[in-house]
């Protein structure tokens, strides 16, 4: 699905971010990025999304080596970044729009999507009269309008509640199941990256040279309660003396 | 009522004129508001029907081009940097210069036609529409330009479905600038040299020491203002009907 071998990336060429770097992402896998802050998460999706391109290295995406990735995943950015003037139903419309689709077919494939994201009788506010858990899943919304299997969702939980949080959690990984997707999640939340992913990503060192990678060992269909177990609580113990040793102040 | 209060000051403000003009007694000096309305009854028809209609052409024909002209040039700075660094700085020089002493030169150059006025109403009026238009063009976030991009939009997708709604507010607020700012513009034109208009009216009517002709095309001038501001204000609301929801 996506592959990224040996990139290096810096903003300036003196300071590097990212180097050497390596790793693959299978079709229909959730994985979740951490790290510390500054280390370079939001970096690698830039370079995903092709918003900048490698110094060195080569990204493939979907078997297209370097090739033009702008328009090709669907990104939710940390703040909602909803167009205020645009009501819900017209927020949603938006990729499609940009994509050619004609307002009727598309608001005919989205009216059903929004009651399915728990945004039914929304259609005509605006984003300004939503709450922040709403607000978030009409981003998702859009990210999934987009109409790319590869998703990349950036701390989209981190201005939530905790309740909230949980409720979206558990939200957002049946719409992940349901629509077969791949999910690409960056999170300073360790519990939500054990709760969620087949797999973490964790970034080390500065620039990062590798990530580790954990897998979960939890079947797909879990519970809360699975972090409780002895095992589950070493492995969070163990992700976050990584991340402490990490951490320079 | 909303403007209660303010309606009590002008009331408040126009009843003391009125004790003041009757006390001093010179009514060519300082008509009181219901001399000057009663000469605005009388002069009705020459007010309304030969030179409202003057005035108000200059003013409709040079807010249409300061319109046009400064939102093409508050495009072309957006979309190119060296021209904005090139074109800001003149228009920010540009207000330093006094245009009502310049307006003579354009009765000078343009004569007595209308051409002088609506040139002195576009230069006070093309600085706000630019310059809002041009903050408002510019005051797009870089992330959500990006998230465009990251949908596959072109440059011309960024600008149409996000530069422009996002720089309506702050048009609309130089708008409203300019409209009051050109009434003045096309009266200070007209009492430089005009056959005809509101402001050449009341200078007209100066030079005959009456004083409450001298104020009725006044009068009508500021309605005008008031109106053509509370028609953008309207305007701005039905466009930008989201932002009274929250
Ligand atoms: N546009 C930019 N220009 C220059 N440097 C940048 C830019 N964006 C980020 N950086 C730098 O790159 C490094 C990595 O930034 P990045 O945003 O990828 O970190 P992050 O892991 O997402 O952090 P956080 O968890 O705080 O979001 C940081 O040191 C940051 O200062
Ligand atoms: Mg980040």
């Amino acid at each position: 699905m996506l592959e990224f071998n040996k990139v290096s990336f810096g903003y300036d060429e003196n300071s590097k971010i990212l180097d050497e770097l390596s790793f693959s992402v299978r079709a229909g896998e959730f994985i979740s990025i951490i790290g510390v802050s500054g280390s370079g998460k939001s970096t690698i999706f830039r370079l995903v999304t092709g918003l900048d391109k490698p110094l060195a290295g080569d990204i493939t995406l979907e078997g297209n080596k370097n090739g033009a990735r702008l328009g090709q995943v669907g990104y939710m950015p940390q703040q909602d970044l909803l167009l205020p003037w645009r009501t819900i139903l017209e927020n949603a419309f938006l990729p499609l729009e940009i994509n050619g689709v004609d307002k009727q077919t598309a608001y005919k494939q989205i009216k059903p999507l929004l009651k399915e994201f728990g945004l039914e009788g929304t259609d005509d506010k605006y984003p300004s009269e939503l709450s922040g858990g709403m607000k978030q899943r009409v981003a998702f919304l859009r990210a999934v309008l987009s109409g790319n299997p590869l998703l990349l969702l950036d701390e989209p939980f981190s201005a939530l509640d905790a309740i909230t949080k949980l409720s979206m959690q558990e939200w957002l990984l049946d719409q992940w199941q349901k629509r077969k997707s791949t999910i690409l999640f960056i999170t300073h939340d360790v519990d939500e990256a054990l709760f969620l992913s087949d797999r973490i990503f964790l970034l080390k060192n500065k620039p990062v040279t590798a990530i580790e990678e954990i897998s979960i060992p939890l079947r797909r269909e879990r519970t809360r309660k699975d972090l409780h177990r002895p095992d589950m609580l070493e492995l969070k113990e163990r992700l976050l003396s990584t991340l402490r040793s990490e951490v320079t102040l | 009522m909303r403007n209660t209060a303010s309606l009590l000051i002008v009331l408040v403000f126009l009843t003391l004129w009125e004790i003041s003009a009757r006390l001093i007694d010179k009514a060519f000096i300082l008509p009181s508001p219901v001399q000057i309305l009663v000469r605005l009854w009388e002069l009705k028809d020459v007010l309304f029907l030969v030179h409202l209609p003057v005035t108000l052409l200059s003013i409709v024909i040079g807010l249409t081009f300061s319109i046009i002209l400064g939102t093409a040039i508050a495009v072309w700075m957006s979309q190119n940097a060296s021209v904005q660094r090139a074109i800001y700085p003149i228009l920010i020089a540009s207000q330093m210069v006094p245009v009502i002493a310049l307006a003579p030169i354009f009765v000078l150059w343009l004569g007595y036609t209308i051409w002088s006025k609506v040139a002195v109403a576009v230069l006070i009026t093309f600085f706000p529409i630019t310059v809002n238009a041009f903050d408002g063009l510019s005051s797009g976030k870089r992330e959500t330009e990006e998230l465009f991009l990251t949908m596959g939009a072109t440059k011309k997708d960024v600008f149409l479905k996000y530069s422009v709604p996002i720089a309506l507010p702050h048009f609309f607020s130089g708008l409203k600038v300019a409209v009051t700012l050109s009434v003045i513009g096309a009266a200070i034109g007209e009492w430089l040299g005009a056959q005809a208009g509101l402001g050449y009216f009341s200078r007209r009517m100066m030079t005959q020491f009456d004083g409450a002709a001298v104020f009725a095309p006044i009068f009508v001038l500021t309605f005008v203002g008031i109106l053509l501001f509370v028609c953008v204000a309207y305007i701005e609301k039905r466009m930008l009907n989201w932002r009274t929801k929250s």
